[in-house]
């Protein structure tokens, strides 16, 4: 069983009452041109806590954070499961190719390091990391964030004020202030409605009509839209 | 729950089969000759409106699937335009096959057991796109001669453009459910070369004559994909 192995399994640690804490220094980056990060949360836990899993039904947790940006439910949901918790390390919006870096002591048994922030202007899309297994030996890692669809809300791509409460359509806002208006609607339904790879947004170059209130020209991307690097002591 | 545990049996080798694990002793750690080879390939759907074809998982000693760059072979082109993988499987250089047998939903999870009667060298995995005209996605010669028992190698593939019929997105020329249209046509009106996909433009994005729509539109990874070796 060769290291290369445990790294590209993601394995290791279901005993893990005997590993030690470890000291880590994060840095995340935004990789899009024209996409915000609304306020970051990450953690270190055990197996059996999680922010997503891909094609999964995304929890109550996840559907605020990827609709609305709030990540207070989720903090309460990992810190219950025993987590160690980074709220908001931007403190707030977490523009294009802007960095954010904090430090994470993991508790001994919190071997898994998972992140995710809503992506605006989106309907529900996020960058997440799903439990990503932290290396036992100092070093830096690096580790490329794709962005998804949580799946619980339809792409319309309309800037509706209010709509971050879960299960309001719409996209809350555009912090680029760079949207159009008077969108008719790109899609009323979800063909997906677990987490999977967000397909993009279409946009359109209309700022005042078209289908999407998004501008095909700046609120693109393709993965991956972030970038993650971990230092460990 | 069962893969994390099974995982993690193989990150504490002998003392976790010693205490946990009554199939088998911590010799089986170690694989050796002439003793039954089984792995589970377990492969989850990311794409928003891609239904995925019957998957293909192939055991062989030789060759690979496909070659960027290089021509599809009749079998591939099969695949990639029409989900059908009888030929693929049925190849000389394949020592095993097996199938879940059945479309893969987006958002679902399908596994799919192959298994060897003597030591394999690579795996491999196959499966289209199918509201595309000839989009695949899949693993192409993994080397699992190392892999022990319960250990895993996890993958996050893209999607691929077989190259062996033109992206028109036309009526009659997807076969998935948001057209009904043709699968395999064996001329070949494209580039006729293997290369990553440039995704679905869709009539929604200008194409005016494209039967897709916005949720049919990807991006990579297009599949989560777990292999793990069970024997």
């Amino acid at each position: 069983m060769s290291h290369k192995h445990f790294i590209a399994a993601g394995v290791l640690g279901l005993f893990s009452a005997a590993s030690q804490a470890q000291d880590l220094t994060v840095t995340l980056t935004n990789l899009t041109q024209g996409i915000h990060f609304t306020p970051v949360i990450a953690a270190s836990h055990d197996m059996s806590a999680s922010i997503f899993h891909v094609a999964q039904a995304a929890s109550a947790e996840l559907t605020a954070l990827a609709e609305g940006g709030s990540i207070a439910d989720m903090s309460i949901l990992l810190s219950n499961a025993g987590a160690d918790v980074i709220e908001n390390p931007a403190s707030g919006l977490l523009a294009a190719a802007q960095m954010t870096r904090f430090n994470l002591t993991n508790s001994s048994g919190n071997d898994y390091l998972s992140i995710a922030a809503m992506m605006l202007p989106t309907n529900d899309g996020f960058v997440g990391l799903d439990s990503w297994k932290i290396p036992s030996e100092a070093g830096t890692y690096t580790v490329y964030l794709n962005a998804y669809d949580a799946g619980t809300e339809a792409n319309n791509e309309l800037v509706i004020a209010g709509s971050g409460a879960s299960g309001t359509p719409g996209i809350p806002a555009a912090p680029g202030g760079d949207a159009g208006t008077n969108g008719t609607g790109v899609s009323d339904a979800e063909s997906n409605t677990n987490i999977h790879i967000h397909r993009g947004v279409l946009g359109d170059t209309d700022d005042n009509g078209g289908a999407s209130d998004l501008d095909s020209r700046v609120h693109r991307w393709l993965n991956p839209v972030a970038k993650l690097t971990v230092v460990v002591q | 729950m069962l893969k994390f545990t099974k995982l993690a049996i193989a990150t504490f080798g002998a003392i976790a089969l010693v205490a946990c694990d009554d199939n088998n002793d911590s010799s089986a750690l170690i694989p050796a000759a002439d003793i039954t080879q089984e792995y589970q390939v377990t492969v989850s759907n990311l794409t928003n409106a891609q239904p995925f074809s019957p998957l293909t998982v192939l055991l062989h000693d030789t060759d690979q699937i496909w070659t960027i760059g290089q021509s599809a072979s009749d079998e591939l082109e099969q695949i990639a335009e029409s989900g059908n993988n009888s030929a693929l499987m049925d190849s000389s250089f394949v020592l095993e096959s097996a199938s879940n047998g059945a479309v893969l939903p987006h958002g679902q999870t399908a596994t799919v057991t192959i298994s060897n009667d003597s030591e394999s060298k690579y795996l491999s995995l196959v499966t289209m796109l199918v509201n595309t005209n000839d989009a695949f996605s899949g693993l192409n010669k993994i080397d699992i001669s190392q892999l022990a028992v319960n250990q895993s190698l996890q993958y996050s593939p893209g999607a691929y453009d077989a190259g062996t019929e033109g992206n028109s997105e036309a009526a009659g020329t997807v076969p998935g459910p948001a057209d009904g249209g043709e699968g395999f046509n064996a001329s070949r009106d494209d580039v006729n070369i293997v290369t990553m996909h440039s995704g679905i433009i869709s009539r929604d994005d200008g194409l005016v004559d494209s039967v897709l729509n916005n949720e049919h539109k990807f991006d990579n990874p297009v599949m989560a994909v777990t292999i793990t070796r069970m024997k």
